[in-house]
C-alpha cells in the first residue's frame, strides 16, 4: 500500500496541480470579486485584485431593486418540491424493483433510462401548448411538475443502485428472529437505505437548482427561478458586472457547498451506476 | 424467493413511477408527432390544416437546417475532444500524491455547480469582453489585439463556455476510475521496469477505455442539446453562426410562432438522440446485474 514517494515528485505534482486548479475555478473567484467592486471598478481597465474599496452595496441593490429574494424562494420552492415529490414517487418503485425484481426489472430500469435520453427540445411545443391550455405557464406548480418528471429517472436509478447494495443476508437474520415484515422495514431497512436516498435527494435539488430549459422557456416573471433571473440581465441597461456578479454569487453559493458534499453520488448518479 | 403477496405489492409500489414516466413519455411525444403534420402557427390558431410530411420537407431542406446541424456537430465534437483530451490528464494529476488534494478536487469541480446562465454572463462580460474583459486585458498586456469574441469567433466562445462547465464532469469521472484502478498492477509494471509512458499506454489507457466512453455518451447527450448558454449569449447569431438544433426548434416554435415546423424539427432531435442513447442504454445494461 505504501509506496515510497520522491519529495520532488510531490513538490512538483502539487504546483501544477494547484496551478490547473486556480486556472478553472478563476472565472468564479473573479466574480467572487467582481461583486464586491463598485460598477466603475469592475469596469476598469487595468482591472484591481484585491486593492479596491471593497462594498457591500451590489447585494444591497441586487435585492432592492430587482427582488432576490423572490426569485431565490422561487428556486427553493422548485427545486425543493420537485426532489421532495420525486422522491415520494421513487422511493417505491426503487424499492419494489430492489427487493422483488421479476423477469421485467432490468427493462423497466433502462425503459425509464431512455425516457431521460429524449431530449427536452423534443416536447418543448406539446408541453408549452398544455402549460398555455392549463394556465400553468410562469407557475410554481408547472415548474415543480416538470422538474419532477424530468428527474425521476435518475432518482429511481439511483436509489436503485444504492437500496440494491443493502445486504439481503441482514433481512433473512431479522426473519429468523421473528420480525414482522412492518418492524423489518423500520429498525431493518430504513436505517440502513437513509443515506442512498440523502445522497439522491442532494443531487437531484443540485440539478434542479441549475436546470436552465424548462425554467427559461416556461416562466418568465411570477415564478422565475434564479436561472432566469439571472438570464435577465442578458439585456441590461448601463452598468451591470458588479451587479450580475453579487446576485450569481447568491445564487450558486448555496449549490456550491451542496455539490462540494456530493462529489461521489454525482459521478454515481449522473453515471446511471456505470462508473462508481 | 418472493411469496405471491409481495410481488402484487411490489407492483403496486413500482406502478406510479412507470405510469407516470409513461404518460410524460407518450402523451407530449404524441402530440409532437400529431403536431408535426399540421400547418400550425400560433399566430393563426384554429386554421390548422393536415399537410402530411411538408413539414419535414420544410425543416430539413430549410438551409438553417443544415447550418445549424453543423454547428451543431461542432459544439458536440470539440466540447469533447476539449473535455476529453484535458480531462484525462487532469484526472492523472489529481491522483498523483500532493499537498491539499481535496482543495485542488473543490476548485476543479466547482465549474460543474455553476447554473449554466450564471456561467454565459460571466464569461460573456467578465472575461471575454472585447474592451473591459480580463481576456481582453491580459492580450493587451502581450501586445495582442483582443479578440471580439461575440462577433468574431462567436462558436468559439460558446465551445469555451461550455467546455469549462463540461471539463469537471469528465475529471471527476476519469478520476474516480482511476482511482479504481488496481495499485498492484502498476506496482508490478513499474518494478518490471516500465517507464510511465508505457504503463501509462499499457494499463492507465485500457482501464480508462469505458469510463471515457461513458463521459462521451453522456457528453453527447446534454451537449446536443445546449440551450441555455445561447440563449443568453448570442441569441443563436449573429446570423445563424451558433444557432444549433436545439435552438432553432425553440426560435421556431416560440419566436415564429411555427408549431408544425418545430415539432417535426423535434423529432429530428429525439431521432439523433435516440441513435445514441441507444449505445448507451446497451453499455450501462450490461453492467447491471438484477
Amino acid at each position: 500500500m505504501a509506496r515510497r514517494v520522491s519529495p520532488t515528485r510531490i513538490v512538483v505534482s502539487t504546483v501544477a496541480a494547484w496551478a490547473c486548479g486556480l486556472l478553472i475555478f478563476f472565472p468564479i473567484l473573479w466574480m467572487v470579486l467582481a461583486s464586491f467592486k463598485t460598477e466603475l471598478e469592475a469596469f476598469a481597465i487595468p482591472p484591481s485584485f484585491l486593492f479596491f474599496e471593497w462594498t457591500t452595496e451590489n447585494y444591497i441593490t441586487v435585492q432592492t431593486r430587482s427582488d432576490y429574494f423572490h426569485h431565490a424562494m422561487n428556486s427553493i420552492v422548485i427545486a425543493g418540491g420537485s426532489t421532495i415529490i420525486a422522491a415520494l414517487i421513487a422511493v417505491p418503485a426503487a424499492w419494489s424493483m430492489a427487493f422483488a425484481p421479476t423477469r421485467r426489472t432490468k427493462d423497466i430500469l433502462l425503459w425509464m433510462l431512455s425516457t431521460k435520453m429524449m431530449p427536452a427540445v423534443g416536447v418543448l411545443v406539446p408541453i408549452y401548448l398544455i402549460f398555455k391550455n392549463l394556465d400553468l405557464l410562469d407557475t410554481r406548480v408547472g415548474l415543480v411538475a416538470i422538474l419532477c418528471l424530468g428527474n425521476l429517472p435518475i432518482v429511481v436509478w439511483m436509489l436503485f443502485t444504492y437500496f440494491k447494495e443493502i445486504p439481503r443476508d441482514i433481512l433473512e437474520a431479522a426473519r429468523m428472529d421473528g420480525a414482522t415484515v412492518e418492524r423489518e422495514l423500520i429498525y431493518v431497512l430504513t436505517p440502513m437505505a437513509i443515506p442512498g436516498i440523502a445522497s439522491t435527494l442532494l443531487l437531484n435539488l443540485i440539478l434542479a437548482w441549475n436546470e436552465a430549459f424548462w425554467t427559461l422557456n416556461l416562466s418568465t416573471s411570477q415564478a422565475a427561478p434564479l436561472t432566469v433571473f439571472i438570464a435577465s440581465y442578458s439585456s441590461p441597461e448601463g452598468l451591470f458586472w458588479a451587479k450580475l456578479s453579487a446576485a450569481s454569487t447568491m445564487a450558486i453559493a448555496p449549490i456550491l457547498v451542496l455539490g462540494w458534499f456530493s462529489q461521489r453520488q454525482l459521478v454515481r448518479g449522473l453515471t446511471f451506476g456505470a462508473v462508481k | 424467493m418472493a411469496t405471491q403477496q409481495t410481488q402484487g405489492l411490489a407492483r403496486g409500489l413500482l406502478s406510479p413511477a412507470v405510469g407516470l414516466l409513461f404518460v410524460w413519455m407518450i402523451v407530449p411525444l404524441a402530440m409532437t408527432i400529431y403536431f408535426s403534420t399540421l400547418r400550425y402557427s400560433l399566430l393563426d390558431p384554429g386554421a390548422e390544416t393536415f399537410i402530411g410530411l411538408d413539414n419535414f420537407r420544410y425543416f430539413l431542406t430549410d438551409p438553417a437546417f443544415l447550418a445549424s446541424l453543423l454547428n451543431t456537430l461542432v459544439l458536440v465534437g470539440a466540447v469533447l475532444a476539449i473535455t476529453i483530451v484535458l480531462g484525462v490528464p487532469l484526472a492523472l494529476l489529481l491522483d498523483q500524491p500532493m499537498i491539499g488534494r481535496n482543495i485542488v478536487r473543490l476548485m476543479v469541480i466547482a465549474p460543474f455547480f455553476v447554473m449554466p446562465t450564471v456561467s454565459a454572463l460571466v464569461w460573456k462580460n467578465l472575461l471575454l469582453h472585447p474592451v473591459s474583459g480580463l481576456l481582453a486585458w491580459l492580450s493587451t498586456l502581450v501586445g495582442v489585439t483582443p479578440i471580439d469574441w461575440f462577433n468574431d469567433a462567436p462558436m468559439l466562445a460558446v465551445i469555451l463556455i461550455v467546455a469549462w462547465q463540461w471539463l469537471p464532469f469528465a475529471t471527476l469521472i476519469l478520476l474516480t476510475a482511476l482511482q479504481s484502478q488496481d495499485e498492484e498492477q502498476k506496482e508490478a509494471a513499474e518494478m518490471d521496469g516500465a517507464g510511465a509512458f508505457s504503463t501509462f499506454f499499457h494499463l492507465t489507457l485500457p482501464h480508462l477505455a469505458r469510463p471515457i466512453t461513458v463521459v462521451i455518451l453522456i457528453e453527447t447527450i446534454f451537449l446536443l442539446t445546449v440551450f441555455a448558454e445561447i440563449f443568453v449569449t448570442t441569441g443563436g447569431g449573429p446570423g445563424l453562426q451558433t444557432t444549433n438544433i436545439a435552438f432553432m426548434i425553440y426560435s421556431q416554435a416560440l419566436i415564429q410562432y411555427d408549431v408544425g415546423s418545430a415539432s417535426a424539427g423535434g423529432l429530428v432531435a429525439v431521432v439523433i438522440a435516440n441513435i445514441l442513447a441507444f449505445f448507451l442504454v446497451r453499455i450501462v445494461g450490461r453492467n447491471l446485474e438484477t
